[in-house]
């Protein structure tokens, strides 16, 4: 019994601490937003790797998705004569949830161990210790640059994932389940509101600086050998995951709760 | 120029330093010796403000330095890591030009690529390899531009890790006269770790010995066939008997 508690306590002790080196962590990135100098190449490459190479990954998941949507909506809608609502319901559904987590969860996966690896692999080889020597910090040069480019460029990707995704839905209602196209994108335009873009931007904004901070987070503090590369590339993917779908609920519940 | 005095450093239940006591002139090369795992790293990684000591104090100058401006006290140092530690995303030349492209030593790329150049042709790589990426060079080759970079800023402190660790003999002759080379000319104060006792006797003006977390011998290098220390004995002389614990 008191084993048992003790090894509860343990473990709710070790959580409390990792959180709380996160929270040092990320506040010691957000500190070098303020404090020169800034390294804009750097940034300018992070932009490129993470933005634009994710288009292709983001733009199909998002067409798939939409597609699957308005297949779904469709006979769903049919139990209750409601088969109309598939354009409002799809809109609606990527801009608010799917687009945003979608392309959040897409660039944990495509990103975040990315980014982990490689920060890894630099501590592992001398990388980061090599930095510090040439008078370097590694949190300027490795970390805020990452973390500032996928928090700016994520919207965007956001905003592209909820535009295909919505144009996968079109595609799949006018192709084959037989709707009219401009009244198809009537409805879409008219039942979205500007909260719901706002919310879907601010959640992608938010994504993108959990999914850089974790791969960076784990990559700095990555143990050493092959296999603490590859234990710091899972952790940084799961704990983005699991970190960007909690963000979710409280952003949803601080934009739509009544 | 540079003092350590009675620095401790562990790491969990492993007590890697227990009191060094040691002292190296401006100008002088003085080569840490001693079995694998004994915290020769951790040593000069003490030094630089990598590791900081559990007890201890460190002084440059007389200057302790915990309490030196980071990158003023950074700017005198270059160090060459054991395995380089090459950027693997930069070119070459980036690579050794990569303070004078930065920082508080920033200078226009056209002339930090000069540099580069000059310290590239120093260690003896042509131009043909400023542009490539470290991975596509052999490894005596990265540490080449591995030392070309700790030597661009003409720093006034060099640390070599394990300089010839994974190179043939030749190479590793090589890299020993370029440094003993480099530190000649430009009157750097250099502390070396090495195993290789070939290395031991091109670099060095003074060597120390670090055994069991305490300087076990230091002098200088002509006195080190003569210092009547078994530790250091075995270890030069390669023996497996001694006081030393050999793993078999």
């Amino acid at each position: 019994m008191r084993a048992g508690l003790a090894s509860i306590g343990a473990a709710v002790l070790g959580f409390l601490a990792a959180i709380g080196r996160v929270a040092t962590f990320t506040a010691e990135t957000i500190s070098h937003l303020v404090r020169p100098p800034f390294y804009g190449r750097e940034f300018a490459t992070a932009l490129v790797q993470i933005g634009f190479f994710s288009l292709p990954v983001v733009g199909l998941t998002a067409l798939f998705t939409g597609g699957a949507l308005a297949l779904q909506i469709y006979s769903g809608g049919a139990r209750f004569n409601a088969e109309a609502v598939v354009p409002q319901i799809v809109a609606i559904g990527m801009v608010r949830e799917l687009g945003p987590v979608l392309v959040g969860l897409m660039i944990a996966a495509r990103v975040t161990s990315s980014i982990a690896a490689e920060i890894a692999t630099m501590k592992v080889t001398e990388q980061i210790d090599a930095l510090v020597t040439l008078s370097t910090n590694p949190m300027k040069y490795l970390t805020l640059p990452r973390v500032l480019a996928a928090t700016l460029v994520m919207p965007v990707l956001v905003a592209v994932g909820d535009t295909i995704g919505i144009y996968g839905g079109f595609l799949v209602s006018t192709e084959r389940l037989g709707f009219n196209a401009a009244a198809y994108l009537q409805n879409t335009a008219d039942f979205l509101t500007r909260i719901d873009i706002i919310s879907s931007l601010v959640k992608g904004a938010v994504f993108g600086f959990i999914a850089a901070l974790m791969g960076c987070y784990y990559g700095m503090n990555s143990d050493r050998g092959a296999m603490g590369v590859g234990r710091a590339t899972k952790s940084s993917v799961v704990a983005a995951a699991i970190a960007i779908l909690a963000a979710n609920f409280i952003l949803t519940e601080a934009f739509f709760s009544a | 120029m540079i003092k350590l005095s009675n620095v401790h450093k562990s790491f969990g239940p492993n007590a890697v330093l227990r009191g060094v006591n040691l002292s190296v002139d401006r100008g002088t090369s003085l080569v840490v010796i001693g079995g694998s795992g004994t915290g020769k790293s951790i040593l000069i990684k003490s030094i630089l403000g990598l590791v900081t000591p559990d007890v201890g104090t460190i002084t440059v100058d007389g200057q302790d330095i915990t309490r030196t401006d980071r990158d003023a006290f950074l700017a005198r140092f270059g160090m060459l890591f054991q395995g380089a530690a090459l950027f693997d995303s930069l070119p070459v030349w980036q690579n050794v030009a990569f303070r004078l492209l930065r920082g508080s030593l920033k200078k226009p790329a056209e002339e930090a690529r000069a540099i580069a150049l000059e310290k590239l042709r120093r260690v003896g790589l042509g131009t043909d390899v400023a542009d490539r990426l470290p991975a596509e060079l052999s490894g005596g080759m990265q540490k080449r531009v591995g030392l070309a970079r700790a030597i661009a800023a003409e720093p006034e402190i060099i640390f070599f890790d394990e300089p010839t660790t994974g190179l043939d003999p030749i190479m590793a002759g090589v890299i020993n006269d370029l440094i003993r080379e480099i530190v000649t000319e430009i009157g750097a104060t250099a502390i070396t770790i090495t195993h290789d006792m070939t290395s031991v006797r091109a670099i060095a003006d003074t060597v120390a010995m670090l055994h069991a977390g305490k300087i076990r011998w230091n002098g200088p290098v002509g006195d080190l066939d003569t210092s009547n220390d078994p530790y250091v004995d075995q270890f030069i002389h390669g023996r497996a008997e001694g006081p030393i614990e050999a793993v078999r």
